[in-house]
């Protein structure tokens, strides 16, 4: 049995969770290790949500709006490509690799994308392995016996 | 005023007293010939041509009818032998001068002279001063004035030297009776330019406009030059002209707006290889769409630039569309005005009409057979792109030509077509400040075009509720695409009035006023305008109607101050728990 890394996706309501939608209506395959918290635009992102994320246990965290320019706030995207390049650079001071976080843009009609960049994300976090800063007990029950 | 009463050749009328002899003639439909006189200007009475035969009692004078006052119970001959005799006599006069005027042979005519007594001379100013007075009282450009007297009197501008005063209005020439003031311009004598603004100074903006009114343009009107002139004052009855009036911004509340501010043409300049500028025969479809007009400057006649018929004719297609260098979009509208120019020429000119086209994108209702109707006519279409247009002929059939360099992809071989004119078939761009409209407006533009709320299922709103687009501000379309949406931005808003009341999204922000910390980190961020800053209390406030609730405000905000309600920090803190139930401690 492998790692199955537990990643939150935060996703805009209008570009990313209608694409994760098709996604599934297209009868899309892709791993299932994302679970979704749905925000109107992705410039609701605080940064405390993805630190909260990280201190509950998340391994990775997939933030997903619309492609800049397609915001439906306008440029609500725009603002979060700041916050979340600040936050990157912090993530490594709390002792979590800022490969674990990740901003894409997946549209409406991405679905394709979208299984993609859960795909990517997946596997690339299950490289990493289980979060440092995950609790002790929950990270060794993580790893699977050899 | 008095009312005096007098009689015209035999006819009794009435008058105000000291109206002029000409002006009572006139209106009483009686012809006076006259040289000097305009009714414009004060009468001068220089030409005496006008003169006639006025009897007060006993007392019998000779008097020029464009000055003389008329009294109470004069009597008025204005074709007496003796009248007739002294008119006579001053053309023979005249034409001792100017012996070969038209305007004075006629007269002559008219009084009998067939061979004048004192010969004919080959001067054509008969010094009416029409021209100097019309330059200093109406134009007030001053330039002309009388040099000299007696037999070498005339009329010149100062030293004789062309003046720095002039306008180059045209006033002197149109009022000179003998044509002895000529405009020296050479491109009034062959085709004009094609100036895309008005052809005259007054003018109304185009057939359909509303309201349908005459607009000055200030950059030509003499008085915006002179401070003079105000003909248009004088001559309108109905006193309308106002040249004081200057532009206004007035506000006005509205709950809907539909915005519809169009495209500006593609300029050629930036594709050097076509020469657009250079070569005065190379034409946007702007210019040529101006000169095809019958309102045009030249009344509808295509010509080149020399005044000549084109005997073989070039249009360039997707001239800045669909171009790696310049706008990789099609601009929808090129094939087809090109084939309408294509036909007109055909129909106009017979000339041979050759098409440079990528592709033919014929998708309209009809249009397809249009151009299957184009192939029937003889037009020649060549697949590919133009690579240059050049005036450097390699051999004699080319000589004088423009020469438009193309490879023919459909037979795989570099040509070189001669022809007499170009219509490069410019594309459709944003307007230049199209960017700033959409920020004035909180909508999106994406590469200068207005982006639509969805582009299937909301095709006229924007993301801002009450904001409407149509036509080509949101992207190039033709006239009845930008028709057809134009009715539906109406009808949108029609919609909205009629309801007379507005759904606002519930899902809003609000600030909780007893947190907010005035730091306005939150009052740039809303993409919406929604937050303004009430300056009394020191705090945000949001305004729930102009809110959509996206919430970038909340996760801005430093003392977690505003709640973005149904997605509050509580609420998303809790869904994250949720999604991580089985790893959280």
């Amino acid at each position: 049995m492998t790692f199955e890394p537990k990643i939150v996706g935060i996703l805009c309501n209008w570009c990313s969770y209608t694409g994760a939608d098709l996604a599934g209506t297209s009868r899309i395959k892709y791993l299932p290790n994302v679970r979704v918290v749905r925000v109107m635009c992705s410039g609701r992102v605080d940064p405390t949500f993805i630190l909260k994320a990280f201190a509950d246990g998340a391994d990775g965290v997939l933030v997903a709006g619309c492609h800049p320019g397609d915001c439906h706030y306008i440029e609500g995207n725009y603002k979060t490509i700041r916050r979340m390049a600040l936050l990157k650079r912090m993530l490594a001071d709390y002792g979590i690799e800022p490969e674990r976080f990740r901003l894409e843009w997946v549209s409406a009609g991405e679905g394709e994308r979208w299984a993609h960049v859960v795909n990517q994300i997946t596997e690339d976090v299950r490289k990493l392995g289980p979060s440092k800063i995950r609790p002790a007990a929950k990270r060794e029950a993580a790893v699977p016996a050899a | 005023m008095k009312t005096i009463k007098l009689k015209i050749d035999g006819i009794e009328t009435e008058a105000e007293d000291r109206t002029t002899v000409l002006t009572i003639a006139q209106k009483l439909g009686i012809k006076i010939p006259t040289l000097c006189h305009h009714p414009l200007l004060e009468p001068y009475g220089v030409c005496r041509i006008c003169t006639v035969e006025v009897r007060l009692g006993k007392r019998i004078r000779m008097v020029t009818a464009c000055n003389y006052p008329a009294t109470n119970g004069v009597e008025v001959l204005t074709n007496s032998p003796r009248v007739r005799r002294d008119r006579k006599m001053i053309l023979e006069w005249m034409m001792a001068r100017c012996g070969h005027v038209k305007v004075i042979e006629d007269l002559a005519a008219e009084y009998g002279i067939i061979e004048p007594r004192f010969g004919r001379g080959d001067d054509d100013c008969i010094l009416c001063g029409l021209c100097v007075r019309v330059c200093s009282d109406v134009v007030g450009a001053n330039v002309l004035g009388f040099f000299n007297r007696g037999a070498t009197r005339e009329v010149s501008t100062a030293y004789g030297e062309t003046s720095e005063k002039c306008i180059a209005c045209g006033a002197c020439a149109y009022v000179c009776p003998t044509g002895a003031i000529r405009i020296e311009n050479d491109a009034a004598l062959v085709r004009q330019e094609l100036p895309l603004g008005p052809l005259t100074p007054i003018y109304v903006p185009f057939l359909q406009a509303v309201p349908h009114q005459p607009v000055i343009d200030r950059e030509s009107c003499i008085h915006f030059k002179t401070g003079e002139c105000k003909v248009c004052d004088k001559v309108c009855e109905v006193k309308a002209v106002d040249h004081t009036l200057e532009d206004t911004i007035e506000n006005i509340d509205v709950g809907a707006v539909i915005l519809a501010t169009g495209f500006k043409q593609f300029d050629p300049a930036a594709i050097s290889e076509y020469g657009s500028g250079i070569y005065p025969n190379v034409l946007t479809g702007l210019e040529f769409e101006k000169m095809n007009s019958a309102s045009g400057p030249t009344g509808g006649q295509i010509m080149l630039k020399d005044g000549e018929i084109p005997k073989s004719v070039g249009i360039i297609h997707c001239v800045g569309s669909r171009d790696e260098r310049n706008n990789k979009y099609c601009s929808r509208v090129c094939c087809m005005y090109a084939l309408k120019f294509a036909h007109l020429i055909k129909e106009k000119t017979g000339a041979n009409v050759y098409n440079f086209y990528i592709d033919m994108r014929c998708f309209g209702k009809g249009y397809e057979e249009f151009y299957h109707r184009l192939l029937e006519e003889d037009v020649r279409f060549i697949r590919g792109r133009a690579a240059e247009i050049t005036n450097y002929p390699l051999n004699e059939q080319e000589a004088g030509k423009l020469i438009i360099r193309v490879e023919d992809t459909l037979i795989g071989e570099v040509r070189r077509v001669p022809v007499d004119m170009v219509i490069l078939a410019t594309g459709l761009e944003p307007v230049a400040d199209a960017a700033e409209i959409a920020r004035t407006f909180n909508i999106s533009c994406g590469n200068g075009f207005f982006t639509e709320r969805h582009p299937k299922l909301a095709p006229v709103s924007t993301a801002t509720d009450g904001i409407f687009i149509a036509g080509t501000c949101q992207g190039p379309k033709d006239i009845p695409d930008t028709v057809a949406q134009a009715g539906a931005a109406a009808s949108a808003v029609q919609s909205l009035i009629s309801r007379g009341e507005i759904e606002v999204e519930a899902a809003t922000s609000a600030v909780d006023p007893e947190r907010c910390s005035g730091c306005r980190i939150c009052n740039t961020l809303c993409p919406l305008s929604a937050i303004s800053f009430d300056e009394e209390k020191k705090v945000t406030v949001i305004n729930d109607v102009l809110c959509k609730g996206c919430g970038t405000c909340a996760a801005a905000c430093p003392s977690s101050a505003i709640l973005a309600r149904h997605f509050t920090d509580e609420q998303l803190f809790s869904e994250i728990e949720g999604v991580l139930y089985d790893v959280r401690a």
